[in-house]
């Protein structure tokens, strides 16, 4: 009988995420996010330029639930992408290779991005008045 | 390119089950087959395996499988005790040796597929020619211009020191196969096991092709697509680090530009 065409064995199907893994996987992805980020802030900066009254409008649109999730979420991004991008760091210097110091400098990173972020929030709504 | 999941003819049904009549201790492995000749998908077969009658290692329960339950079951092994890298397989999702992996470590049920990302030929043997070609590539033996000593080759206690943790990889492919960068460009990057076994003949105090061995190597994909992901060194079943020897290779590639 003909030779069927090979099959590709499962990868990401059946590969067991850890800690060093998703920290990989996010340093991408926030990056990518803060990308995005990055533009909407020139849009927020162009407005600032554009005068009072498109200023108040963009302010507006940021100041909605929606607008507030997705400046929580870049922040996040922000702060994990910091985190990682130090491990990085280190690691191009031929640090952190001993396999428990680097799940733990892994699982460090998510902890930094979290309670940074969290405290960003914080102090932003405090000063504000909100809180 | 990335492809996240898998082509049509990959992806994995649900097979058989096989049970073991009167075991009351059992344990079901479930092995991922494919037939070349019947022109279907990839599935699941499921195993009972009384393991009042198995030993230990997971090699162990294929070995009995084939054995007492389906002789067709198809997988490489040799030396049953981590030397030869045959029997390298995914085993609960990690990459491993079959035979150095305890069965008792995995909790529950034990699926086994092919190391991952690769051509099947047969159920869990996967079509490794990239992986050799890739290591001939690096011109793995020692290259030297001086003239041939009348004796052997010296080499100090520190730089054969050097050599340790290098040495020792088996090119099980453990690593290679764990590795997303490797997943999706392993036609250019080399991988974990190609690359430590590179800087094995970079870091060898005897060899003399220092210099032409990192040109091969100054490239977008070749060693670069390495990010340092970790799942290598996580994999390795002989407790070597990839991660690290490639890092030094980086390292090597900076400091040689002054």
């Amino acid at each position: 009988m003909a030779q069927a065409k090979r099959p590709l064995s499962p990868h990401l199907q059946v590969y067991r995420w850890g800690a060093h893994m998703a920290v990989s996987i996010l340093h991408r992805a926030t990056g990518s996010a803060l990308a995005v980020g990055a533009v909407l802030l020139t849009w927020w900066l162009v407005a600032i330029a554009t005068g009072h009254e498109y200023f108040g409008t963009v302010q507006g649109y940021a100041g909605t639930w929606i607008g507030r999730l997705v400046l929580f979420g870049i922040t996040f991004s922000l702060m994990q992408h910091l985190a990682s991008g130090i491990r990085h760091l280190f690691m191009d210097m031929g640090r952190l290779y001993d396999l428990k110091i680097n799940s733990l400098s892994a699982r460090f990173t998510f902890v930094f991005s979290v309670v940074a972020t969290v405290g960003i929030w914080y102090a932003a709504y405090k000063v504000m008045g909100v809180l | 390119m990335a492809e996240f999941t898998l082509p049509k003819n990959s992806r994995v049904g649900k097979g058989k089950t096989v049970k073991a009549d009167g075991a009351t201790n059992t344990r079901d492995f479930h092995v991922y087959r494919w037939n070349p000749d019947d022109g279907e998908n990839p599935r699941m077969d499921t195993f009972e395996v009384d393991m009042d009658s198995c030993g230990p290692m997971v090699l162990d329960a294929l070995i009995k499988i084939k054995n007492e339950m389906d002789s067709s079951v198809t997988f490489r092994r040799s030396c049953r005790e981590g030397v030869c890298g045959s029997c390298a397989m995914n085993i609960n999702g990690k990459n491993g040796l079959a035979c150095t992996t305890a069965i008792e470590d995995a909790k529950g049920d034990v699926a086994i597929t092919p190391l991952p990302h690769q051509e099947v030929i047969k159920d869990l043997v996967p079509d490794l020619s990239n992986f050799y070609a890739q290591y001939a590539s690096i011109k793995p033996w020692m290259q030297t211009q001086s003239p041939t000593p009348e004796k052997e080759r010296l080499q100090s206690h520190e730089d054969r020191e050097k050599l340790d943790g290098l040495y020792e990889c088996i090119l099980c492919a453990c690593c290679s196969t764990s590795c997303p960068s490797y997943w999706w460009n392993e036609d250019k990057y080399l991988g974990p096991a190609i690359l430590l076994q590179s800087y094995r003949w970079l870091i060898d105090s005897r060899d003399e092709a220092t210099g032409e061995r990192l040109d091969d190597l100054e490239d977008p994909f070749r060693l670069y697509r390495c990010h340092t992901i970790m799942n290598c060194a996580n994999a390795c079943p002989k407790g070597l680090n990839p991660a690290k020897a490639i890092a030094e290779i980086k390292k090597m590639m900076v400091e040689r530009q002054g």
